[in-house]
């Protein structure tokens, strides 16, 4: 009824307005203007008789006694919300349904395979420098030739000395690197065959107070897995967050799939989701998977305490700090905290077994990598035992191409990191590479005809061009499914204007948030490392 | 040795001639994309990159180049009541075209370019691509009978005073093309306004007054054609016919409103663009043909572009309803068939350095630039197109709309706080 409506007024319009113009026309004779206007003429005619049949078509189902949904099956005429609004899958039954249209994917190849492959890591170490607002040299309290068991302390920051950090394996400690200005760099641990757990005191949840569960984490270092938006750090003890958002699904590119991640975990998932349930004075907060054809699993979409909230989109709809600006935006002095699927898991598995099971089920891939395919292993596992012999000029990346950190085969995984990626390097010169590039590459803008097709890159660390002034306007909100805009808040940090930068929403991102925005760059910018500058400002005020 | 090794091994010091390197620079990467790798940030980067974004526009305006290129033939030859199809005496109409487009071009890029490399050498950054673009828009928006010199003075003022005294590419306030144009504009009024100067070849349209053909014409394509077997060659006794008139459609609609206009020119002449004016900003068609390339890579901004479409159609509606003068009352729709309208929109209008930068702000600023432009084209006698000076005018204010965009912004997060506390 409505449409009959609109194409009425459509009709009028066009009689309306073509009036004048056929007057005029008769004098001059025909022109463009005239036959543009007869070609719409008979185009909204053919379209009436379409949707007069289409109606017909409706009458005749409803007489037959067909529901509202086949009825539109039957129509020829898709409708506007079939055209342009994708459907809420049916999975979808309880919680809130963002749907994101900002954001891009990056296909890449090497995705990895799901299955768990049998790889033999000998050495894993804690890394300071993964905590963002440590000090350079934190207390090591144990030396090389030491022992130490899983969970054992084995380092804290002097100015925050409640904070414990603790070994991810049981094992003898080998080393402890220095990097620059003598900042303690890693404290490596040459695994055990069999991993040895310091055993805990199990707290009861039902009847510890918040003080008795923070201190717990704390003193078994898990609190250490927990980081504190704005400013991504590891919250202070008095803090008490707004919520605790969890983002069940991971939309990086070659990304992990947390479904087959948290498998056979069910249990220590729930339990962890207790836990964090107990520490905030709001509401955990699940962010869903509305992408797939199925649903996520069970075990996420099954969780009970918890607050679920859908997201459809691209990347970067499964970052954590994407959703939460969908659902409850950091705002004033709020903090939120987020934590990782696999953390979790490591909370729940400390209150159910007293120990700390440090864990990980990381996502080998990259289109160097003969059989990308998952491991089972520690936190802070040697990346060159992950990735085994690789032979080339190549790229090894703990976490995804976009925000992940460069790594040689000496080094470890980042403390967040469940995945290691592995690309090409592109140290290359490519003639007329700007004009007309010889391989196909990904790109966020559609000036490549390989764009139209759906391809998956094998993609190469070249720049593709030199660092510009920022010329191109409005390419990082399309990426950014957020109320933020990006390029005036990066100017504002390079110009350290304290209020614009706040104003314009520095406390809802960190890096990985505007690491497609800075993938998507024509002029190349560096972002992410813009935005921490940024970010260190505001702590340095808070 | 390949021929990557023989360009490396040429390079010349940066330190010792900076010029020198800085040229060479400037080659080599339009040559080679560089073998950069990403640090620190993101380990893959996008395809694209600013040099391919800017070529993209200029693509976009070869067709406009083309036939800007005849149609400064037709034109001249219109004046002389000779080959009055468009493709008639197709090949004297591109020569007597390229030889009017091509020193217009060369001046416009050694003078511009010039001053870019000798400023990146100074400040000792990589070239920039800016100019490839205002370059390329600068002899489109100009007279064919351009004098060379007023040319390269406006040129160099907008270069050096437009942008590289803001910082270079992508710190410029004006739009750096029609800075250019604006210059010529104000310095020399009588060479861009008035009836005369938009037809090449002629002193005076005047019936009757003569021609003059240098010796390009008759020393060298006359014989040349002559050998091709042409039979049609330039003529220099050929005088302009009797009843010619020079004058654009504005000043046609300006005299006696839009019956006035077609007693000279007709719609499809209009819309086609075999009509006097500025070399590329006639053919509406092959613009918008432009506008659908930069739209289709997303390069110029569609909602800058529809929004100075609707500004423009909504401001010619209300003169419409006003309806004081002969101009007032030419129908709202054949305004778009005058005049460089489309041009404006999809090139100028669209500059992303110069134009507004939030999403809602190019809403509001191609509003305007499409609103004041049909103002100024319509109630001001003194200038016969309002598109340069709207879009000037709107580029000083862009800022504004961003900051009232980006307060909106503010206010909507320092509320969500207040709502909190």
């Amino acid at each position: 009824m409505k449409n009959s409506f609109l194409y009425t007024f459509l009709v009028a319009l066009f009689l309306l307005t073509s009036n004048d113009a056929f007057a005029a026309d008769s004098a001059s004779g025909s022109s463009i203007l005239n036959l543009a206007l007869w070609g719409t003429a008979i185009l909204i005619i053919f379209f009436l008789i379409i949707q007069v049949s289409d109606n017909l078509i409706r009458i005749e189902a409803k007489e037959s006694g067909l529901d509202a949904e086949q009825q539109q099956q039957l129509s020829v005429v898709p409708t506007g919300g079939g055209l342009f609004r994708k459907k809420v899958p049916e999975y979808v039954k309880s919680g809130s349904f963002h749907s994101l249209k900002a954001g891009h994917n990056i296909k890449l190849e090497g995705k990895a395979e799901e299955t768990l492959k049998a790889v033999n890591v000998t050495t894993f170490a804690l890394q300071p420098q993964n905590f963002v607002g440590i000090s350079p040299i934190p207390k090591v309290t144990v030396a090389v030739g030491d022992e130490v068991q899983a969970g054992d302390i084995i380092c804290f920051d002097k100015k925050r000395p409640d904070i414990k950090y603790v070994a991810p394996v049981s094992g003898e400690i080998v080393a402890v690197n220095r990097g620059a200005k003598r900042s303690i760099k890693e404290i490596v641990i040459l695994a055990d065959k069999e991993i040895k757990y310091k055993s805990f005191t199990l707290v009861d949840l039902a009847t510890a107070s918040r003080e008795d569960l923070v201190s717990f984490l704390m003193e078994s270092g898990a609190w250490t897995l927990i980081r504190q938006r704005p400013f991504h750090i590891v919250p202070d003890a008095a803090d008490v967050p707004k919520g605790i958002f969890i983002s069940t699904f991971d939309t990086a590119p070659l990304a992990p799939n947390l479904d087959f991640v948290v498998k056979g975990k069910g249990i220590a998932f729930q339990k962890g989701l207790d836990v964090l349930a107990k520490l905030t004075s709001g509401a955990v907060h699940l962010g869903l998977n509305a992408n797939g054809d199925a649903a996520p699993s069970a075990i996420f979409t099954g969780a009970t305490g918890v607050h679920k909230h859908w997201f459809q989109g691209k990347h970067p709809a499964g970052n954590v700090g994407i959703q939460i600006h969908h659902v409850s935006p950091i705002a004033g002095n709020d903090k939120v905290w987020t934590l990782g699927v696999q953390e979790v898991i490591t909370i729940g598995t400390l209150f159910l077994e007293g120990k700390y099971d440090a864990s990980r089920v990381v996502a080998i891939t990259g289109a160097e990598m003969n059989d990308p395919a998952y491991v089972s292993t520690h936190l802070g596992a040697n990346v060159g035992d992950l990735v085994g012999a690789l032979e080339g000029n190549v790229r090894l990346i703990s976490g995804d191409v976009l925000s992940g950190k460069e790594k040689s085969k000496e080094e470890f995984l980042d403390f967040e990191a469940d995945q290691v990626t592995t690309i090409k390097e592109g140290d290359d010169y490519e003639m007329f590479g700007w004009l007309a590039p010889t391989a196909a590459r990904p790109s966020v803008s559609q000036t490549f005809l390989s764009g139209l097709m759906d391809i998956t890159y094998e993609a190469n660390t070249n720049t593709h061009g030199e660092k510009r002034a920022f010329v191109v306007t409005g390419q990082y909100e399309k990426v950014l499914p957020m109320d933020i805009y990006p390029q005036h808040l990066m100017k504002a940090i390079l110009v350290n204007d304290f209020e614009k930068m706040e104003g314009l929403g520095i406390n809802e991102l960190i890096e990985e948030d505007v690491a497609l925005c800075e993938f998507a760059c024509t002029s190349k910018q560096p972002l992410q490392q813009i935005l921490r500058t940024g970010l260190e400002v505001m702590r340095e005020q808070a | 040795m390949n021929l990557l090794d023989t360009l490396k091994s040429i390079e010349p010091d940066k330190k010792k001639s900076p010029f020198l390197h800085t040229l060479y620079d400037g080659f080599f990467t339009f040559a080679y994309a560089p073998n950069s790798v990403a640090k620190g940030g993101t380990h893959i980067k996008d395809g694209i990159d600013l040099k391919r974004t800017m070529v993209l526009v200029v693509l976009a305006m070869q067709l406009c180049y083309l036939f800007g290129t005849i149609n400064i033939g037709h034109q001249h030859f219109a004046a002389l009541g000779l080959y009055p199809g468009f493709v008639q005496g197709l090949h004297l109409k591109l020569a007597y075209g390229l030889v009017k487009i091509i020193p217009i071009f060369v001046v416009t890029h050694v003078v511009g370019l010039g001053i870019e490399f000798w400023y990146a050498a100074k400040k000792g950054h990589a070239i920039e691509e800016g100019f490839l673009v205002s370059g390329a828009l600068i002899p489109l928006i100009m007279p064919p009978d351009i004098p060379l010199l007023w040319l390269a003075l406006a040129v160099a003022f907008a270069v050096i005073i437009g942008k590289e005294a803001f910082g270079g590419t992508g710190m410029n306030i004006l739009n750096i093309a029609l800075l250019a144009r604006v210059f010529i504009f104000f310095a020399y009024p009588t060479t861009i306004s008035g009836d005369e100067v938009w037809v090449a070849g002629l002193s005076t349209p005047a019936a009757g007054a003569a021609v003059e053909y240098g010796a390009i014409f008759t020393g060298f394509f006359n014989p040349l054609f002559e050998t091709l077997g042409f039979t049609s060659l330039f003529n220099p006794s050929a005088t302009v016919v009797d009843g010619y008139t020079a004058a654009t459609p504005l000043s046609l609609a300006y005299q006696g409103g839009w019956e006035n206009v077609t007693r000279v020119y007709s719609e499809s002449q209009m819309w086609w663009g075999a009509i006097p004016g500025s070399i590329g900003e006639s053919c509406k068609p092959l613009i918008l043909a432009g506008a659908a390339i930069l739209i289709a890579t997303g390069i110029g901004s569609w909602r800058i572009m529809l929004s100075c479409f609707v500004g423009a159609a909504v401001m010619a509606m209300l003169l419409n309803v006003w309806d004081a003068t002969p101009f007032m009352s030419v129908p709202w729709y054949y305004q778009f068939w005058m005049g460089s309208f489309f041009f404006a929109m999809a090139f100028m209008a669209t500059d992303p350095v110069t134009a507004a930068s939030t999403n809602r702000g190019k809403i509001i600023y191609g509003f305007l630039i499409g609103f004041v432009g049909m103002i100024i084209r319509v109630l001001n006698p003194a200038y016969p197109e309002g598109w340069m000076l709207a879009i000037l005018f709107m580029n000083v204010f862009a800022p504004l709309i961003d900051h009232y965009v980006l307060e909106a912004n503010i206010n909507r997060r320092m509320k969500r706080a207040k709502v909190v506390a």
